[in-house]
């Protein structure tokens, strides 16, 4: 049996995306809210990456876009670690 | 290369407040001087930009002369530049207010002033960035710009309360924007194309992966606008932020992931709006109505009210997909358009009123507000006004926009979305009649209300005027905002 090329990685995606949803609705622990959402953040990286070289030539734009996505998800977990930290600082 | 000048001005308006954030940032010191002359200028730039639109319609750059689908370009459209000038005007008052509100002072009480100003400029440069994007993942980048800010912002607040209601409202952001990029992704993977109006005419309908990723951008979105069912963040992230910070968030940044929505189903998801999707927004646009409305009749504290009145206003917005189903869309999305922009200068009137209103009284229990006396008597006209164009009383620019979105109704026979409507605006007239009555009528005995500065009354007092004189000038507009979403 031959899978279509890619398709390993496409399943490996949706797997990281639905490990990443699942976690941050089961998770209570805030740590591990943000790190679940890294999760699928993953998922939808390695989606556009795949994506990009279904061809016989490699598309440069969704590395440029993941380039980009993985900057922004550095922002926004700094941010959310950030405001954890304030937050058990507070804790009464 | 000589710049066009309305390319200048869209230049002007993402990159000013962003540089002028960065260096309030790296100084660390925040001469009031500089943040107001900036604010000044970016609400100039907006005025041109406008008037720019008004006479010679829709405008395309290409950033660097690089043309898509490789490069980026900007897109000034008219529903656009409409939210530019209502981000420009909400932008100023909250400046104004934010200097008369948070008081400089050494040490860790005069931390709020030290960080609103970066903060609000970084959250107006990704608004503007946002109004003038036209392709997904540009979207998407100024998106995360605005949830950024706007989160830090909430957390302005050091109270254990508002940081709680910034992470759940960080976390709601951000599971958002991931739905919104697999959107993103389905999308490209597809057509291969990120540009608006390039997936505009290469999107097929019945293609699954088109719908796929329709459901994913739409699903990111409506979290991002706080659309019932998935508002659960927002009363608590509007409700205990500082009263500017609610100004901005209520009308603008939910207004925004709004116009994006808009945007979208307007654009390259037209082909979807089908009978079924249709409905199906009208229906959580008019559950959205009630629950608000609901829970914003039940609140006992002033600005938790003003926040689900906005889950409430949100979902008139949704009404505008089933209208559109079988009428002329062009009158449908300038109703829409009016519609985000009245709430967006009437609401943020609201909070800061509303927040003038809580330090005169020393508690924001609306049985506990000072009444209608001294200079607290600005911020209940402001109220006043504000609470007419929420309503929609003529002729207010929340008349005008409901008149179109009612006629629109009436001609298509919808009678049950008019309905809704209908009684959308009773719930409206029931929770701001009930705060007018209980302030006006029964006031709590105060002896000596502080007076408040000019700055905490003048910014309200403009903003509701404001949204209730466009009115008049709104069906002008009706005839000009022809909207074009480009060729």
């Amino acid at each position: 049996m031959s899978l279509p090329p890619g398709t390993l990685f496409l399943l490996a995606s949706a797997l990281l995306f639905a490990i990443g949803a699942h976690g941050l609705v089961t998770c209570r622990h805030l740590l591990r809210k943000v790190l679940a959402l890294n999760v699928a953040m993953t998922g939808v990286f390695l989606l556009l990456v795949t994506l990009g070289r279904s061809g016989t030539t490699v598309d440069p734009v969704p590395h440029a876009m993941v380039l980009t996505g993985i900057v922004v998800a550095l922002s926004t977990t700094a941010v959310a670690l950030g405001l954890i930290v304030r937050l058990e600082r507070r804790r009464p | 290369m000589v710049l066009p000048p309305t390319a200048m001005l869209v230049v002007t308006l993402l990159t000013l407040p962003l540089a002028t954030a960065t260096l309030l940032f790296a100084s660390g010191r925040q001469p009031r001087t500089l943040t107001l002359a900036a604010a000044l200028l970016s609400t100039c730039a907006a005025l041109a930009l406008g008037l720019n639109v008004h006479l010679e319609g829709v405008s395309v750059h290409a950033i660097g002369g690089w043309e898509a689908p490789l490069g980026i370009h900007w897109q000034v459209t008219v529903p656009g530049a409409v939210m530019l000038l209502a981000t420009a005007m909400v932008g100023l008052a909250g400046a104004v207010y934010g200097a008369g509100y948070f008081v400089h002072r050494p040490g860790p009480e005069g931390r709020m002033a030290r960080v609103f100003m970066p903060l609000w400029l970084f959250a107006w440069g990704g608004l503007n960035a946002l109004f003038v994007a036209a392709d997904l993942f540009n979207l998407y980048v100024a998106l995360e710009v605005l949830t950024l800010a706007s989160v830090a912002l909430v957390a302005l607040s050091a109270r254990r309360t508002a940081l709680q209601a910034a992470m759940r409202y960080l976390l709601a952001a951000l599971f958002g924007s991931v739905i919104y990029l697999l959107g993103v992704a389905l999308l490209y993977g597809q057509y291969g194309i990120l540009d608006l109006d390039g997936l505009t005419s290469k999107l097929d309908p019945k293609h699954p992966g088109s719908r796929a990723g329709a459901v994913a951008l739409t699903i990111g979105l409506l979290t991002k606008a706080a659309i019932f069912p998935l508002h659960f963040w927002l009363p608590g992230a509007h409700g205990r932020a500082e009263p500017p910070v609610s100004a901005l968030l209520s009308g603008l940044v939910v207004a925004a992931a709004f116009y994006l929505l808009l945007r979208l189903w307007f654009g390259p998801l037209a082909g979807l709006l089908t009978f079924g999707v249709g409905t199906l927004f009208g229906a959580i646009g008019a559950g959205a109505l009630l629950w608000g409305g609901v829970l914003a009749l039940m609140q006992r504290r002033l600005k938790m009210m003003v926040a689900y009145s906005t889950v409430s206003q949100f979902g008139f917005a949704m009404l505008v997909f089933p209208l559109a189903l079988a009428a002329d869309r062009e009158p449908v999305v300038t109703g829409g358009t009016l519609l985000l922009a009245n709430h967006a200068l009437a609401k943020a009137a609201l909070f800061l009123a509303a927040g003038s209103l809580v330090r005169a009284s020393g508690s924001d229990r609306i049985d506990r507000l000072v009444g209608f006396t001294g200079s607290s008597r600005w911020a209940w006209i402001a109220v006043i006004l504000a609470a007419a164009a929420l309503i929609g009383v003529p002729p207010t620019l929340g008349f005008s926009a409901k008149w179109l979105l009612l006629q629109v109704a009436v001609a298509e026979g919808a009678w049950w979305w008019l309905g809704a409507m209908l009684g959308g605006t009773l719930l409206t007239f029931a929770y701001l009649g009930r705060l007018l009555e209980r302030a006006l009528l029964a006031p709590a005995p105060a002896p000596h209300p502080p007076k408040l500065k000019i700055a905490l009354l003048l910014p309200a007092l403009l903003l509701a005027l404001l949204a209730c004189v466009m009115g008049l000038w709104a069906f002008d507009v009706e005839t000009f905002a022809r909207l074009e979403p480009g060729p």
